[in-house]
């Protein structure tokens, strides 16, 4: 017997107990809970996550659609980024500003390649109010879940109001279950020493959120 | 199941051992204390948390109720995206494969994000005895690791430990395993981060074979979940080229919407986040992006038994969140050790003699290691009754009766020498089969603990000889939550 049919095959003699016709699925759970904490106006969505993303220590801008690309090179600029690294569906418009140097990812880029890279630039794919949390999706603007994760210093650029939702399962519902999805609520940290909390153990150490209102649907989830 | 820490007495002895231990209990009290306070603030945030807690309850139920179905989807959902599933009944099984599956990679070391159920099972053992090092991430276990030490908190498993150990285990042993520590490493948390940071970067940079565990597998989509805040976890996911998650098979849930759910309390109930600061999930493989190879390996070691048993299975809806260990006052002043397994705590009570059977001294001797308060199923975010299963498994040490082992059934013998506890036990079942009479009860008992006994009977007072029992609270949690939210919420 493999041990598949005999794990199976346990779980079926522990279950003995249960009816045939035990409740259904869609009956078995009570969804008493809210869909969101608070009805909220698109502004007042962006406030709380502007609110809880800078309390787990996110580093917060809010500009408009024709300071992007300003903003973002005074972001890299302060940081004394050299390079920045592209995903390949970026708006190259929101870089025009920088002197960094801009650098593709390559499905050939080695991951000690990225790590020689100071900065990197992505889009989301939702955001949500009530966490602070920001979700990608590997979508174009956002590129594959390495190029977040190794460089240093991630700027992400939210959409207002459009990619900003206020709860969890609102967010769970727009989302995709077949992309690779990585939820990012501050900086990496760990609480694992004297339960201090420290930034920066592994994912990058600076995490900066640009607000942006006035531009075009890109794609929005909401 | 292996993976019992071998060579661990039994609680009471190993009780007596840590609270006998000043630092160990003054790090234990302080880091409790301070997660138990944090955490309440962060739930009630949550005007729905008596629904979520509900709906996380009836989410895990259904799914152990229906558990072949949702695996057998979940199975099917996991090769449809790309990936391999195994399944293992036991610790060994399980070992087997993964060595199997990196020896194919033809690597001699994986990376690790932190998984119970790899511990269980005793997975770096297994590994090092096949000529593969395992390296842990995660930084509290790089700290148990580099220390040649057990964890002793299942969110926080270097609880113990404080800086200038943590310095003086970094200074000394990380040379051994890759990359030195800095000279003149001091003893503040930046930079003892700072020096775990450049270790592992050196690592997971040239990774080919990650192994991780998983908080949810979705039986819908074929979804894994892995929550976590250090960022360790992106990395074991994201650059090695495969992947091994090995898994209970008790973490499947039916559906997507699902982890609404669990993304809301699993947080707050843990770090006393309002969310973790990462999250990731992979439904089998992505084009390049991620691993390129994907094996989940389901595993039973133990489960199938505890499903086996209507009161014990509740336990099977741990979401290893850890709240019950942050407010058992037994925990605060034992340790994590003294349970004897990866399991620690009031869940670790009531887990370990189900999946492993109440035969050795210390599983016979979990079941005693509470003061039934009630605390740990007051914040359990899937409503687990701990003190009812608990005493549910007191009364088979001593009364013995039918339990399934390794899918069969038998009949276990009373335990000798509980002549003591089979009277305590029948008053204790008859007044948990009446939530009336027990609350009645627990009133009584805060409010006459003066004239409590201070030793407890049988295997207990070898532990409780050493020491006072816990003092009850002056307020029992019913009367406060009572008073403080009005009878809302009280769901017995
Ligand atoms: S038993 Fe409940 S409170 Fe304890 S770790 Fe599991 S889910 Fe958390």
């Amino acid at each position: 017997m493999s041990s598949r049919e005999r794990i199976l095959g346990r779980v079926r003699r522990a279950l003995a107990d249960v009816p045939q016709d035990d409740t259904p699925y869609e009956d078995a759970i009570a969804r008493g809970y809210l869909q969101e904490h608070d009805a909220r106006s698109p502004e007042q969505a962006a406030d709380l996550l502007a609110e809880n993303l800078a309390d787990y220590r996110a580093i917060v801008h809010r500009c408009t659609a024709d300071d992007l690309a300003a903003t973002i090179a005074g972001l890299l600029s302060a940081r004394g980024a050299r390079t920045v690294l592209v995903p390949p569906g970026l708006d190259l418009g929101w870089l025009a500003a920088t002197g960094a140097e801009q650098l593709p990812d390559h499905a050939d880029t080695t991951p000690h390649e990225l790590d020689r890279i100071d900065s990197v630039v992505t889009g989301c794919a939702v955001a949500v109010a009530e966490t602070g949390t920001i979700v990608l999706d590997g979508g174009p603007e956002q590129g594959r879940r390495r190029i977040t994760l190794v460089p240093d210093h991630h700027i992400c650029v939210v959409r207002v109001p459009d990619q900003v939702v206020s709860s969890i399962p609102q967010a769970l519902s727009c989302l995709n279950p077949a992309l690779p999805l990585t939820w990012i609520s501050g900086p990496s940290a760990t609480s694992d020493i004297e339960l201090d909390r420290v930034e920066g153990v592994h994912g990058p150490r600076m995490f900066e959120v640009v607000l942006v209102t006035g531009m075009p649907d890109a794609g929005a989830v909401a | 199941m292996s993976g019992t820490f071998v060579g661990m007495p039994a609680f009471p002895k190993a009780a007596h051992d840590a609270v006998n231990n000043p630092t160990l209990r003054g790090n234990l009290r302080h880091a409790t204390q301070t997660i138990r306070g944090k955490r309440e603030k962060a739930v009630a945030e949550l005007s729905d948390w008596t629904a979520l807690r509900e709906a996380g309850k009836q989410i895990k139920d259904h799914a152990l109720r229906h558990l072949d179905r949702y695996l057998v989807q979940l199975e099917e959902s996991v090769t449809a995206a790309g990936g391999t599933v195994h399944w293992a009944s036991d610790a060994d099984e399980a070992n087997r494969i993964v060595a199997g599956l990196v020896k194919e990679t033809g690597e001699s070391e994986v990376l690790k994000v932190k998984s119970m159920a790899t511990q269980e099972i005793g997975l770096n053992e297994a590994l090092a005895a096949e000529g593969i090092a395992a390296y842990e991430t995660d930084l509290a276990e790089l700290i148990v690791q580099l220390g040649e030490d057990r964890p002793s908190h299942i969110l926080v498993p270097a609880i113990h430990r404080n800086r200038g150990e943590i310095r003086d285990i970094f200074a000394r042993e990380m040379s051994e395993w890759g990359r030195p520590a800095p000279e003149g490493l001091a003893d503040t948390s930046a930079e003892l981060a700072e020096a775990a940071r450049l270790h592992l970067r050196e690592k997971f940079l040239r990774a080919k074979v990650g192994v991780s565990g998983a908080n949810f597998m979705v039986a819908e989509t074929g979804t894994l979940v892995v929550v976590e805040s250090e960022g360790n976890g992106r990395m074991c996911l994201t650059l090695p080229e495969t992947l091994i998650s090995v898994v209970g098979i008790e973490k499947v849930v039916p559906s997507w919407r699902d982890l609404e759910v669990f993304l809301q309390t699993l947080p707050r109930s843990s770090t006393a986040e309002r969310m973790n600061p990462y999250t990731s999930t992979w439904t089998g493989t992505t084009d390049e992006d991620g691993p390129k190879t994907f094996h989940l390996v389901l595993l039973d070691n133990g489960r199938t038994d505890t499903l086996a048993d209507e009161v014990g299975r509740q336990a099977l809806r741990c979401i290893r969140c850890s709240a019950c260990l942050n407010v058992c006052p037994v925990y605060e002043r034992a340790g994590g050790h003294a349970y004897g397994s990866v399991y620690p705590g009031p869940i670790g009570a009531i887990l370990s003699p189900q999946l492993r059977g109440t035969q050795s001294e210390i599983d016979a001797s979990l079941p005693y290691a509470s003061s039934l308060c009630g605390a740990c199923y007051e914040v359990c975010p899937v409503a687990i009754d701990i003190p009812e299963v608990l005493v549910h498994l007191r009364e088979r040490v001593v009364e013995g009766g039918p339990v399934t082992r390794e899918g069969t059934k038998v009949v276990l013998r009373p335990a000798k020498g509980h002549a003591a506890e089979r009277t305590a036990m029948r008053a204790a079942r008859w007044a948990l089969g009446r939530p009336g009479v027990l609350r009645t009860g627990q009133r009584l008992a805060s409010r006459t603990r003066r004239l409590h006994p201070r030793t407890l009977p049988g295997p207990g007072k070898a532990w409780s000889g050493t020491r006072d029992l816990p003092a009850l609270p002056d307020e029992p949690f019913r009367d406060w939550w009572q008073r403080v939210h009005g009878g809302e919420g009280d769901e017995k």
